[in-house]
């Protein structure tokens, strides 16, 4: 389908209503996105050294972390009794929260039939996974004996025992490895096109021969074609379910509790959209500097961004209308402990968080109304940082200071995180993106084969209807080959 | 037993050894093995085995030797029990020890020389728990926190093991020689130049010996000291009678008390049974037509304060002064009169003086032991005023073999040490290089005598300042004999050999008397000889094993007040006030090294591992400008319905108490120390409590160089207190570390309280009937998709705690720490929330103002709820229901989520955050409970009712019923009882099978103020409580 275009395109002037910038074609797609993971290891550009080598330093704060935790004990974090539960699993769930974006694009908005998210979903749904990879150490750390993590599975044993069904916390083992499993199950189904495609321009043999055996034989016939779309739309469908189930199971682990500013009904569906809402933060703040650094803007396009920032905005709202919720039910309820859990989050000791989490979530994301606001790299980056800090005080309040003052004043204590603390969740840090570097350095970022759908389409739908339509396009291919 | 080795002997082997402690030991060992010495001897004992008969050394001796000394390293005590026939306790079945079975036998303790019986669980022949013995008069059956921890100091691994000369290591023999040569010498003066200087002896076989040795040496003398002496007493009955006598208390008998600066419910003479029988007579239900009514004055609040109807917060120098008024007021003839009382304090006095006046007879006024001489004095004029003489207040004879004024004792000793008169200072305990007041500088005199002598437990701060220490066997060790409050004797009796050398104060005596190798046991025995009427065996064996010697209480007396006694009133003092308090947990610094003790959170203040100067708010915003206003102090006018005041209240309170902490700088009399401060609302204006025994130089691993040593600070003149005291802040500040940070109770329904008035009209109204008011029923209603579990035909254990009766004073926190291992965790995770007690003293001040607050006390437990939060959310089922409805914990199966913790209600649950039990020092391993597994790093754990009490009866139980041929077994109420309820001397905590109407748990929980703590959460918890009822005077209060 080679068409005498130029091999490279430069970034196109942005109107900000396109999702494709035009300009390219299905070679300088395949070209672009696909030298990036097949550029020599001698050639490796410097940014993603330099950055590599950063997320690697951390990885190793991570792993010292991790060492001294098991060496000593989870005495060395700043947990206590009232606050059994600090950093770890403000962390775990946060992480958790970034975790959903992914699955969100992937599969809801494939089941929606929205085309924009083609360009990004396998970026999202790699980082979907390594946040659920971190998020998923914290469980098992966060266990007074990790090394025996395996007792919250069911399976057959001496002991004689079943884990405890009726608790939350074994429904998260369910939850989150089900969760993961799909999820990395979606993203190598839509990898293998693009395997097939690296195998097929690769020039060394060894890279050939490990795309090859990744591509897992893909010729890209019409059966192909075909079987691929069913187990796509297949894993769309079981994805979807998970992405409300994940984050309403978390939630459960506080709403099945008794303890004020935990046991709220709203939990389930005011997590899944906090998670939404941290997801996209999240996926901004990281696809905005790669798309500047490997000149990906044409593909991702401020439309793209602006869509993004709508998305958050929505489900920002939803947040802040749980928020809402949350203070109305304290007063509402008569409850001595209810109404003094509202007091204490507003005045307390730790009303900074509260405050914070209002700030951070409610009041900086209302510019977002606006399109000035949602197509300003800058001020986007500003938001989804506050946004990130602001899920993370939201969890924080949530978990923190409802354990700091509960039924008795006798044992109300305050929580103070450690070295250790910061020092594990730096460490995180470090995990997720020496995963991430790794995975702009040997994988597509962009899903090539659906860009080149996306392509299509945009150019069936200029011909059909003339350019700078939104309509939707008449016809829509299922299918296309190189 | 010595080897004719040339080399190297057993004897010396077991010296290198014993000097070894821990990995140190292990190293010494391989040491020794290697040297060709050690070699030699090990060789030669087997291949010329025939030989050894000649040696002296069996080889069947010596492989026991050498097996104990290598195995049980450490523990050079290799015999567990003592060689002597020892009696166990009455009620335990005759015919020897059975392996697994605990045996229990009775002996006494002693606090400032006074004993208290106590019952000593022996497990394989090492002493385990402490219990109180109940045929004993000062026990009753409970204990203080002191007994409980007295296991703890007996194996606690910094006790001293051997004789010091000088620092360096001697034997016995070494020692007696020297002391012999040294009497020979003063035995030509008539022992002019020694001097003996005991502490408080009650003893009668160590007074004997003392006065023997006096007869021998006519111009030696005895001195007595202790910091927390009871000189004023004696001086104040010296005032008043012209004669020594003890005074004592019958609490029972008393409708109104009045307590002047008198801490009767906290450890001391006589504490057990003056809080059982004050708690008997306030022990209330549907029935009562009475109940006793409790006046305090006092400066630093205490047990006895927080448990009054009325407490009136005086400086401790304005007591004297309301003393006097109240004598006025009651017409009291010949007590001149003080300085006037202060106005807030005028009706107070007058209602006190009513209530005593129409209650004659039938009162107590009691005076303190800190409160100076006349006052003693006076409280003696209007108890005999009043008609209480020889009903509620008895006189006997002195119960102390000598009555001192310690004080100038000590004094005495340093004047002459000064003057060289002293060539020879033989202490037997106490520690007055440490513990003398700062203008005796006693330490320093130490240093000028020759020849000095400690006996002591420890090598404490005159240990290693004086010439020879020999250690001390600890009570649980020795063969001794002590008197209670009452003059009521008991022999002492050990429960395993001395685990190191130690000597008990008989031998050391002996030794001074010529013999050197004395057997206590005879000594002991031969002071009761001649008091047995018929058959000593018989005697002796009776004395064993109840605990007490009948009929040996003092006799009682009516001495006759002086007229013309009571001095006139001193001048008044104004300005800011110091006050000297024994710490409440290491009384004068002797419990330092006790870990038990120094993280048990002191009660009021909840303070550990510190020491602080304790100050009213309203003086601390004054002194300190702290940025607060006193208005704050007081309660917003519309109470806790104001709830936007309220909660400003609230936030300023916390504001307020991140002033504990600041460091000042306290001058007081030429000395200086400096201070944290501790904000305790009740506490006395104008006046700073600091507790004593704390920065200890020499006191082991855990004592050393905790808080801040008061004594040089501390005068002979006034022991107690004193007005000369100025503050200045230093600016810097002290993380001091508290369990319990939050002062109020937020107006939740979490502690309830009533008058007796209201009581008897319906005891239901006590007990706020909030399920009524809310929900319209009587209980809070169970809807719930489950059937609630039946449990009957089984044992339903519950408990109840009656909050009338409790009175804070921690015995049964300890006794739960020794009873199920529960290890310390120092202060450095206390201060993040860490500590593990299973049972807790909550308190909570309450009241409009903070100055003067109504303080309450609640002790927390695992309330065993039926409907259990914890056990739902656990992911491994590590907490469960057994089926007689007990929540048990499950350590092997935890993995550690702390989730159930989160979801308790209570927080009663402990987690291992780091490994706390200290799984390598061998002594603490034979401290142990060996029913009680020790729990190790990452797992939770909580109070279990005692679950291995509770299997020890049921096993006897069913054992019984097959004995008999049934089928069926029953278990008696009072079968079992929890570490708690029996330490607790106040009996406040009942322990039994709900489903026995006839248990006393069960009528408890039928009475109309028992309520269950936050049972609106429909946890069904099975640990209740009684709500607390109070007496006020309706004159001084209104019906609240």
């Amino acid at each position: 389908m080679a068409q005498a275009q130029p091999l490279r395109t430069r970034p196109q002037p942005d109107d900000g209503e396109s999702y494709l910038l035009p300009g390219e074609t299905y070679t300088s797609l395949t070209q672009k996105i696909g030298d990036v993971p097949l550029v020599s290891p001698l050639k490796t550009p410097k940014g993603w050294l330099a950055g590599f080598t950063v997320a690697f330093f951390l990885l190793m704060i991570f792993l010292m972390s991790v060492t001294w935790l098991f060496i000593r004990g989870v005495g060395i974090w700043g947990i206590n009794i009232p606050v059994g539960w600090g950093m770890d699993i403000i962390n775990f769930v946060w992480w958790i929260g970034i975790g959903h974006a992914g699955t969100l694009i992937s599969a809801i908005l494939l089941l929606l039939n929205q085309g924009w998210r083609n360009s990004i979903n396998r970026f999202a749904e790699a980082m979907t996974l390594f946040a659920v990879a971190c998020a998923g150490v914290y469980p098992i750390l966060h266990l007074g004996r990790p090394w025996i993590f395996y007792w919250l599975i069911p399976y057959p044993n001496t002991h004689g025992m079943w884990p405890n069904f009726r608790s939350p916390l074994d429904w998260d083992v369910f939850a989150i490895t089900t969760y993961a499993t799909v999820s990395l199950l979606f993203w190598l189904v839509g990898l293998i096109p693009d395997f097939a495609t690296l195998r097929d321009r690769a020039t060394n043999v060894w890279v050939k021969r490990i795309y090859g055996m990744a591509a897992l034989g893909w010729r890209g016939s019409a059966h192909h074609w075909h079987r691929y779309e069913i187990a796509s739309l297949l894993l769309a469908g079981l994805s979807t379910p998970l992405v409300v189930s994940v984050h309403s199971i978390i939630s459960l682990d506080f709403a099945i509790s008794q303890v004020p500013g935990w046991q709220v009904t709203v939990f389930p569906p005011y997590f899944v959209a906090g998670a939404v809402f941290a997801g996209f933060a999240m996926v901004l703040l990281l696809m905005i500097p790669i798309r500047s650094f490997y000149g990906f803007q044409n593909y991702i396009t401020m439309r793209h961004l602006d869509v993004m920032a709508k998305v958050m905005l929505a489900t920002g709202m939803i947040v802040v209308y749980g928020y809402f919720m949350e203070a109305f039910a304290g007063l509402y309820s008569g409850n001595v402990y209810e109404e003094y859990l509202l007091t204490n989050r507003l005045i307390g000791p730790s009303a900074w968080a509260y405050w914070g989490l209002l700030f951070c979530n409610a009041v900086a994301i209302q510019p977002l109304w606006f399109k000035r606001v949602r197509q300003n790299i800058p001020a986007l980056l500003l938001i989804c940082v506050l946004v990130s800090i602001g899920m993370w005080l939201e969890r924080y309040v949530i978990i923190v200071i409802s354990l700091e003052r509960e039924f008795l004043p006798s044992s109300w204590a305050q929580y103070y995180p450690t070295f250790w603390d910061w020092s594990l969740y730096i460490g995180t840090f470090g995990l997720f993106f020496t995963l991430l570097f790794l995975f702009i350095r040997v994988l597509p970022m962009i899903n090539i084969f659906e860009m080149r759908l996306f392509l299509y389409q945009e150019e069936e739908k200029r011909r059909l209807l003339g350019p700078n339509t939104d309509a939707e396009p008449i016809v829509r291919p299922t299918a296309t080959t190189d | 037993m010595t080897s004719q080795s040339p080399t190297l002997t057993t004897e010396a082997v077991r010296e290198q050894l014993r000097n070894a402690r821990g990995p140190q030991l292990w190293r010494s060992i391989d040491q020794l093995a290697d040297t060709t010495a050690f070699r030699e001897l090990v060789e030669r004992e087997f291949p010329r085995g025939a030989s050894e008969l000649d040696d002296g050394v069996s080889r069947r001796s010596f492989l026991k030797l050498m097996g104990a000394s290598l195995a049980l390293a450490g523990v050079t005590g290799c015999t567990y029990m003592p060689r002597a026939k020892l009696a166990p306790f009455v009620e335990q079945p005759q015919g020897g020890r059975v392996p697994g079975i605990p045996l229990f036998y009775a002996s006494a303790l002693t606090l400032n020389g006074f004993a208290s019986g106590i019952l000593v669980r022996s497990n394989e022949g090492r002493p385990t728990k402490v219990e109180g013995n109940p045929l004993h008069p000062a026990s009753r059956g409970g204990t203080d926190i002191f007994a409980q921890a007295e296991v703890l100091t007996m194996y606690d691994p910094d006790r001293s093991t051997q004789v010091l000369n000088n620092g360096a290591a001697s034997t016995w023999d070494a020692f007696t020689t020297t002391l012999g040569n040294s009497l020979t010498a003063q035995s030509v003066t008539q022992g002019a130049g020694i001097r003996l200087l005991t502490t408080t002896v009650t003893s009668p076989t160590l007074a004997a010996q003392i006065e023997q040795f006096l007869q021998a040496y006519p111009q030696a003398n005895w001195y007595q000291y202790e910091p927390i002496n009871r000189d004023n007493v004696v001086a104040g009955a010296r005032l008043a009678f012209g004669e020594d006598v003890s005074t004592r208390y019958d609490f029972s008998a008393a409708q109104v008390v009045l307590s002047l600066d008198a801490d009767f419910l906290a450890p001391g003479p006589g504490f057990g049974a003056y809080a059982r029988d004050f708690s008997d007579n306030r022990r209330v239900d549907a029935a009562s037509t009475a109940m006793n009514r409790l006046y305090v004055v006092e400066a630093t609040p205490s047990s006895t304060g927080i448990t009054a109807e009325h407490r009136l917060a005086l400086k401790a120098g304005q007591v004297e002064g309301f003393a006097r008024a109240l004598a006025a007021a009651l017409g009291v003839a010949d007590v001149p009169a003080g300085a006037a009382v202060p106005a807030n304090a005028q009706a107070f006095l007058q209602g006190v003086a009513a209530d005593l006046q129409a209650n004659q007879g039938n009162t107590i006024v009691i005076a303190g032991a800190q409160q100076p001489p006349a006052v003693h004095a006076i409280a003696h004029a209007i108890n005999a005023a009043l008609g209480n003489v020889g009903n509620t207040v008895i006189y006997t004879a002195p119960v102390e073999a000598r009555p001192a004024l310690q004080t100038s004792e000590l004094a005495a000793l340093t004047n002459e040490i000064a003057a060289g008169s002293v060539e020879l200072l033989v202490m037997i305990d106490g520690n007055p290089a440490y513990n003398a007041p700062g203008d005796l500088r006693f330490a320093e005199r130490l240093a000028q005598v020759p020849l000095s002598v400690h006996l002591s437990l420890f090598v404490d701060e005159t240990a290693s300042r004086a010439t020879w220490h020999i250690p001390l066997a600890h009570a649980l060790e020795s063969w001794s004999d002590a008197r209670a409050f009452d003059g009521t004797a008991s022999i002492v009796q050990p429960l395993i050999e001395p685990l190191y050398q130690g000597k008990t104060s008989h031998e050391l005596l002996a030794a001074m008397l010529g013999d050197a190798n004395a057997d206590p046991l005879a000594l002991v025995q031969n002071t009761w000889q001649a008091q047995a009427n018929g058959s000593f065996d018989i005697f002796w064996q009776t004395a064993l094993a109840t605990g007490v010697i009948a009929d040996s209480a003092a006799p009682t007396l009516t001495p006759a007040l002086q007229t013309g006694a009571i001095p006139a009133a001193p001048p008044e003092t104004s300005g800011l006030e110091l006050v000297f308090r024994p710490d409440a947990s290491l009384w004068d610094g002797q419990y330092a090294n006790n870990g038990w003790l120094m993280e048990l959170p002191r009660p009021l203040s909840q303070l550990v591992w510190d020491n602080a100067a304790l100050i009213s708010p309203r003086t601390a915003i004054r002194l300190l400008n702290l940025p607060i206003s006193v208005d704050q102090l007081i309660a917003p006018a519309g109470g806790d319905a104001d709830k936007a005041a309220t909660a400003t209240r609230e936030r300023a309170l916390e504001l307020l108490t991140q002033a504990n902490g600041t460091v000042v700088q306290l001058s007081y009399r030429g000395g200086s120390v400096e201070l944290p401060i501790w904000l305790m609302p009740g506490h006395a204006e104008d006046s700073i409590t600091v507790m004593l025994g704390y920065g200890r130089s020499n006191a082991g691993r855990i004592g050393d160089g905790i808080g801040v040593n008061v004594y040089p600070v501390r005068t002979s003149d006034a022991l107690w207190f004193g007005s000369d005291l100025t503050l200045a802040a230093t600016g810097r500040t002290y993380q001091l570390v508290s369990t319990q940070n939050h002062w109020t109770l937020e107006g939740r329904d979490i502690y309830r309280v009533g008058t007796f008035d209201r009581f008897s009209a319906d005891p239901k109204s006590i007990s706020r009937d909030i399920y009524n008011e809310k929900y319209g029923r009587d209980s809070p209603g169970y809807e719930s998709l489950m059937p609630r579990v039946d449990y009957t035909g089984r044992n339903k254990w519950g408990m109840t705690i009656n909050l009338n009766a409790c009175i804070g004073c921690n015995a049964c926190v300890v006794a739960c720490q020794s009873e199920n291992n529960i290890p310390i965790v120092g202060k450095d995770q206390v201060a993040v929330g860490r500590e593990m007690h299973w049972i807790r003293i909550d308190r909570y001040f309450a009241g409009s103002d903070l100055d003067n607050p109504d303080t309450y006390v609640m002790p927390l437990t695992c309330m065993q709820c039926e409907n259990a939060p914890c056990e739902v959310v656990c992911p491994v089922a590590a907490t469960v229901h057994d089926y007689e409805g007990i929540n048990n914990m499950v350590y092997n199966r935890c993995v550690g989520t702390k989730y159930c913790s989160n979801n308790c209600p209570y927080k009663v649950r402990r987690f291992n955050f780091f490994q706390y039990s200290d799984l390598n020092t061998i002594t603490l391993q034979l401290a142990r409970n060996p029913e009680v597994t020790v729990r190790n790093r990452g797992v939770m754990e909580k109070c279990t009712f005692c679950i291995q009490r509770i299997s020890d009866a049921r096993i006897e139980a069913k054992k019984t019923a097959v004995a008999a041929g049934q089928t069926d077994y029953t278990i008696a109420d009072g079968t079992i009882v929890t570490a708690c309820e029996g330490a607790c001397p106040t009996a406040a905590i009942v322990f039994g099978d709900l489903n026995d109407p006839a248990s006393r748990v069960a009528k408890w929980r039928g009475e109309g103020h028992n309520y269950g703590l936050l049972g609106e959460l429909n946890t069904f918890p099975r640990t209740t409580y009684l709500a607390r009822v109070r007496n006020p005077n309706p004159d001084l209060e209104l019906e609240g």
